[in-house]
């Protein structure tokens, strides 16, 4: 019964990384949090959805379509609302307002769209199978949720350690006047930024409305709320905090809808998310707070 | 090689610099002392484009580079340290000799796209590139370490081997000694003559006017944003301009 928890919890979990891990990024790089994530998320599940339902289309495709839309949404969201404030050195709390605004705006326009029901993916769209490894039931479904997720987290920390671009990302997120000075394009490196990380949140919406086999248009508000506490709890900016955060508040979930209520879930996790601030406030791989020179 | 002419700088009403005018020559290394404040930093600033002059002209090799963008100027040849290192610490030393490398490289958005298809060959030579240039400062041992992990003096070789990355003609050193004690600042010495001996022409802005007077073919002074004296180090010593900026012109028993 616990093991059989731990495994729904991975499921859950690796979903709020992946989330969270674009989320950090954005934070990480450009130094806002942007209120819009949650949204992007929605559009990424949407986006799956109808590349499922009107196209028929597998689940890679569907994830890659979802990708490149999320993504997409993340460039806009950019150009619109976050680089007019950067230009004006505005560089904290107004594109956080900025990026509220367009979430409305998002959120309302599928509404239009949608309405307020809910959708489902079709019938056998990830097969309906069940493995067993050692008395532990992983259906197909939490197999290729947990799967896709650590493969994209991994593609993700190989692309910043290893390849010239994501170098230049760590060197702006570092200080992003110093690579500017070394020629790193850092405007394109923002853009850059934005569309990836918002790509990470459009494939977490994909895998969320699988997991709960729903998707409507109310499903960023909740995400967001996990995300920001997730991106705190595992340090504010860093990649390996956020994958350890999701984690753990997908166990944290889980084990508290398992063994105490589920009235109490959202209770109980972020009672234990605020517990483990109290004793490392900067988050878990959180450094402590140094100025940027 | 470098040809400052009659910059001014105003900060609102208060002009930090006034008609600044000296010539750095190939090869050599130049030294630009003077008090705490009598603006020095600003004065790098403006060569390397961080800031823009109020008036005059800089010219390097005969194009002018007055105005130009920070990583314009680094892409026509000149790189800096600053006086608050800079090193990007969260990143191994490589890694820091690297970003600067990139320059070279387009960052183009298909380049991007293409990176992880491209030759491993590419990929393997501009390490061993960086693996040398940090051999030039001594620190290709550690090419594996968090640049955080350094100390203090390293932390300066590092920067200098990052400024080096960007393949520059003139390197502009901004106070290499601060916060250093003597061992390290004379180390650190040893190592700007040494790149020095590599054929780029090194500009170095000190205020302890003791550093600098082994290791500079020529001096110019800056005394509250003027150059009063320039020279070799034998002339700034006993120039009664200079000895006045840093001792005062009441001498009483200091």
């Amino acid at each position: 019964m616990f093991y059989q928890q731990l495994a729904n919890a991975l499921a859950l979990g690796a979903v709020y990384s992946l989330f969270a891990i674009g989320f950090t990024l954005i934070f990480g790089v450009m130094e806002i949090i942007t209120l819009a994530h949650g949204a992007v998320f929605m559009v990424g599940a949407f986006a799956g959805y109808t590349a499922a339902t009107k196209f028929g289309l597998g689940i890679i495709p569907c994830l890659i379509i979802s990708m490149a839309a999320s993504g997409f949404i993340g460039f806009v969201l950019d150009l619109v609302a976050i680089r007019p404030l950067r230009k004006k050195k505005f560089h904290h709390l107004a594109p956080m307002i900025a990026t509220i605004g367009c979430a409305t705006i998002i959120t309302s326009i599928y509404q239009g769209i949608f309405g307020a029901e809910a959708y489902r993916f079709p019938f056998d769209f990830v097969p309906n199978e069940n493995y067993e490894f050692r008395g532990i039931q992983l259906t197909q479904l939490q197999l290729t949720i947990i799967f896709t997720s650590f493969i994209l987290m991994i593609m993700m920390i190989f692309f910043l350690n290893k390849t010239k671009w994501g170098k230049a990302v760590r060197a702006v997120a570092e200080n992003s006047r110093t690579g500017a000075l070394l020629g790193i394009p850092v405007e394109r490196v923002y853009q850059f930024t934005m569309i990836i990380s918002s790509s990470f949140g459009g494939a977490a919406g994909v895998l969320t409305g699988l997991n709960f086999n729903t998707i409507h248009t109310f499903m960023g508000g909740p995400i967001l709320h996990r995300g920001i506490a997730v991106i705190i709890l595992g340090g504010m900016g860093d990649i390996r905090g956020a994958m350890a955060g999701g984690l753990i508040l997908g166990f944290a979930e889980v084990l508290s809808v398992a063994y105490i209520s589920s009235d109490f879930r959202d209770a109980v996790s972020f009672g234990l998310l605020f517990l483990i601030l109290l004793i490392r406030p900067s988050g878990i791989f959180g450094k402590k707070i140094e100025r940027k020179g | 090689m470098l040809r400052v002419e009659n910059i001014t700088r105003d900060f609102g009403g208060l002009r930090v610099l006034d008609d600044v005018i000296f010539e750095i020559e190939e090869g050599t290394i130049y030294g630009i002392i003077g008090p705490n404040g009598a603006g020095k930093t600003t004065l790098f600033n403006i060569i390397s484009g961080l800031l823009k002059p109020t008036g005059g002209r800089i010219i390097f090799n005969t194009i002018d580079i007055t105005g130009l963008k920070p990583h314009a100027i680094t892409a026509a040849g000149i790189s800096r340290t600053f006086q608050n290192i800079r090193i990007f610490k969260e990143m191994t030393l490589l890694e820091n000799v690297l970003v600067g490398m990139h320059r070279l490289f387009s960052y183009s958005a298909v380049s991007m796209l293409f990176e992880l298809k491209k030759k491993r060959r590419e990929e393997k030579e501009l390490r061993e590139k960086a693996y040398d240039i940090l051999s030039i400062v001594r620190l290709s041992e550690k090419a594996g370490l968090k640049a955080e992990s350094l100390s203090y003096g390293e932390q300066r070789k590092l920067e200098l081997a990052r400024a080096l990355a960007t393949e520059p003609k003139l390197i502009l050193v901004d106070e290499p000694a601060a916060g250093m004690n003597p061992a390290e600042t004379e180390e650190l010495m040893g190592e700007i003559v040494r790149i020095n001996s590599r054929k780029y022409t090194i500009c170095l802005i000190e205020h302890d006017m003791k550093v600098v007077m082994g290791i500079c073919r020529r001096i110019g002074v800056l005394n509250f944003g003027k150059f009063i004296a320039q020279g070799s180090p034998d002339e700034i010593k006993n120039n009664p301009l200079v000895i006045e900026a840093y001792l005062g012109r009441d001498e009483t028993g200091a």
